[in-house]
């Protein structure tokens, strides 16, 4: 990446970024293939598979005002073992917190194979001070948080201030240091397929290990179609660059159903080798129910009752 | 001027208040008593059980919050734009199943619009009667309160196609649960039209669900369901009774089925408030009185 930016090209055009070309998006192609995707009918035999890769890739997360340090325990024992009652039931990828609570998980989780992930950087509007967001992120990662999710700067992205967006991108990467993270593009704000693409791929040169979809924050979230608009923007990027950059889906995804479309997206575009929590991640608070619930249906062949789940 | 052409309606299922097609995508034929076609119904799925399942359950929260007055009031809503369309109710009924002349057919379609008015009035009266103050041996005062139960899956009886279906109904919901209704599988037109008269009569969408079909595909994942809590098997043969009785139990759903007496379904007897009991839990409360 560094030798693309050192030659000299400008950090960005309306067709590239550093250097990497952005090939525009034909949004009804997209719309309808994504679509099909979704009318892919998985067998009895692979949803079990289906649903377990679910949770292995889960971000468990709470994003509350109201988060106690007693909510984030109890959603943390929910991570390490999702199913009391189940113990051939993975634990999740990682949990997802507000940096105060993130020490909290950082304990709650010790000696477990769940990662603890931070939002930081001004979440969700990214529009505090530079200062203060990096100092927020070195905080997290100071705090224990392995992945940290930021948020890329829309008001200067949509200004057309490319350059401050990614100069942003690089200043979090490096405030990061080891630890993984993670721009959410907030693509219900960006207002066009072609600009999504254009911010994945900014995010990805700036040095972004996974690209997100959204906050969870505003009414419009995930959709098949951004997925698979990011996803399309990804295989480009190692196209081109040979880079690997994860892609993490989050916000409105409840239901089981979604979950393994998404993994049919992902999986048709950029290959099995991507439907792996190093690579793929779903961001969800309420969607891990829903999939024990389908989990248990499989089991007793009986629908299940929502009552019968725990509350969060 | 050219001959109009035929304009005829696509009964639909009725699924978390909107009419729908089946998941599966398939339809079956409706013939009437001399063998002709009478319309094609849609043809449910296990799939459009559990959507309907789910609306129900999600629905019974509002309806069981709606103060017992205005569940009367929608009850009597339901009579009052039934009242408007008898004529199609009644030509539904007389061409349905074995088939009955119009004047019987009407005389059905008046009693089952009679039934909902008999139960809206006892929407605010049934848990004075069934509940209570009980005398107890301390300080105390003992209260019993009718609860509903939650989701009521109901096998409406095949034969005749409408009054069975009211009389089984409404004492299901007046009390605030919701319902998951099979409609008779001989005969399931007068089930829709039905539906088409509770989506104009302010009963919130996803408490009245009428999936049409065959019965031996669709009672089985109905009773097998969890979040069913109450399961009116009425319109089961004895087999598939059994099946669903044995289903139920495994999730401890109770079993209401009606009795030789209820099933002479233009009688006075088939109406009682007696029936809106089976779908209640009674909930019982202590409170210290004082001196």
């Amino acid at each position: 990446m560094s030798d693309l930016l050192a030659v000299g090209v400008p950090a960005h055009t309306a067709d590239a970024v550093a250097g990497v070309r952005i090939t525009p998006v034909d949004a009804v192609g997209l719309e309808q293939r994504a679509a099909a995707l979704c009318t892919r009918s998985i067998k009895s035999s692979s949803k079990q598979a289906a649903l377990d890769l679910a949770i292995r890739v889960m971000d468990l997360t709470t994003l509350e005002g109201a988060d106690t340090a007693a909510r984030v325990q109890a959603l943390c024992a929910r991570a390490r073992r999702p199913d009391a009652g189940d113990w051939s039931v993975p634990p999740v990828a990682a949990v997802c917190v507000y940096p105060e609570l993130a020490p909290v998980a950082v304990d709650a989780l010790a000696g477990s194979s769940v990662a603890v992930a931070s939002v930081a950087g001004g979440f969700p509007a990214g529009l505090a001070p530079l200062e203060s967001r990096l100092a927020e992120i070195a905080w997290a990662v100071a705090a224990g948080a392995g992945e940290v999710d930021i948020v890329l700067n829309r008001s200067a992205f949509l200004s057309g201030r490319y350059q401050q967006a990614y100069d942003e991108i690089v200043a979090a990467k490096q405030a990061c240091g080891s630890a993984h993270l993670k721009v959410i593009l907030e693509t219900g704000e960006l207002g066009a397929y072609d600009q999504i693409r254009r911010a994945s791929m900014l995010a990805m040169v700036a040095g972004a290990d996974f690209i997100k979809t959204s906050t969870g924050k505003i009414g419009a979230s995930s959709t098949p179609a951004t997925a698979l608009c990011m996803a399309e923007a990804i295989r480009d990027m190692a196209e081109q660059t040979g880079r690997v950059v994860g892609l993490k889906l989050a916000g409105g995804i409840r239901t089981a159903k979604q979950a393994w479309h998404y993994q049919v997206i992902v999986g048709e575009t950029l290959g099995l080798g991507w439907l792996t929590p190093e690579r793929f991640r779903l961001g969800a608070s309420s969607l891990l129910n829903d999939v024990l619930m389908q989990r248990a249906k499989l089991r007793d062949g009986r629908y299940q009752r929502r009552e019968d789940f725990s509350v969060d | 001027m050219t001959e109009r052409l035929a304009v005829n309606k696509t009964y639909k299922q009725f699924i978390g208040g909107a009419f729908e097609r089946s998941e599966s995508g398939r339809s079956y034929p409706v013939v009437g008593a001399g063998g002709e076609l009478l319309a094609h119904a849609v043809q449910g799925s296990r799939k459009d059980v559990r959507d309907a399942v789910a609306a129900a359950r999600s629905a019974q929260g509002g309806w069981a919050g709606r103060t017992a007055y205005n569940r009367g009031q929608i009850l009597y809503r339901v009579a009052e734009v039934m009242e408007s369309r008898r004529d199609e109710f009644a030509a539904e009924v007389a061409r349905a199943g074995d088939g009955c002349d119009h004047s019987a057919a009407a005389a059905e379609t008046a009693a089952a619009i009679d039934r909902w008015v008999w139960y809206a009035g006892w929407a605010d009266k049934f848990a004075t009667v069934l509940g209570g103050v009980n005398p107890v041996a301390g300080p105390y005062f003992n209260l019993s309160v009718p609860e509903p139960v939650g989701v009521v899956g109901i096998v409406a009886p095949d034969e005749p196609p409408l009054l069975p279906l009211v009389s089984r109904l409404a004492p299901v919901i007046v009390s605030g649960n919701t319902a998951v209704v099979l409609a008779s599988e001989r005969g399931p037109l007068a089930a829709v039209t039905l539906a088409e008269t509770l989506a104009l009569s302010d009963v919130l969408a996803g408490v009245v669900n009428i999936i049409t079909g065959r019965r031996d595909e669709l009672v089985p994942p109905l009773a097998d369901h969890a979040a069913v809590d109450s399961l009116d098997i009425s319109g089961c043969d004895s087999q598939q009774s059994a099946n669903a009785a044995r289903q139920a139990a495994a999730t401890i759903t109770r079993v209401v089925s009606a009795s030789a007496a209820e099933q002479q379904w233009a009688a006075e007897a088939a109406q009682s408030p007696y029936l809106i009991d089976a779908f209640c839990e009674t909930k019982t409360v202590w409170h210290p009185k004082g001196r």
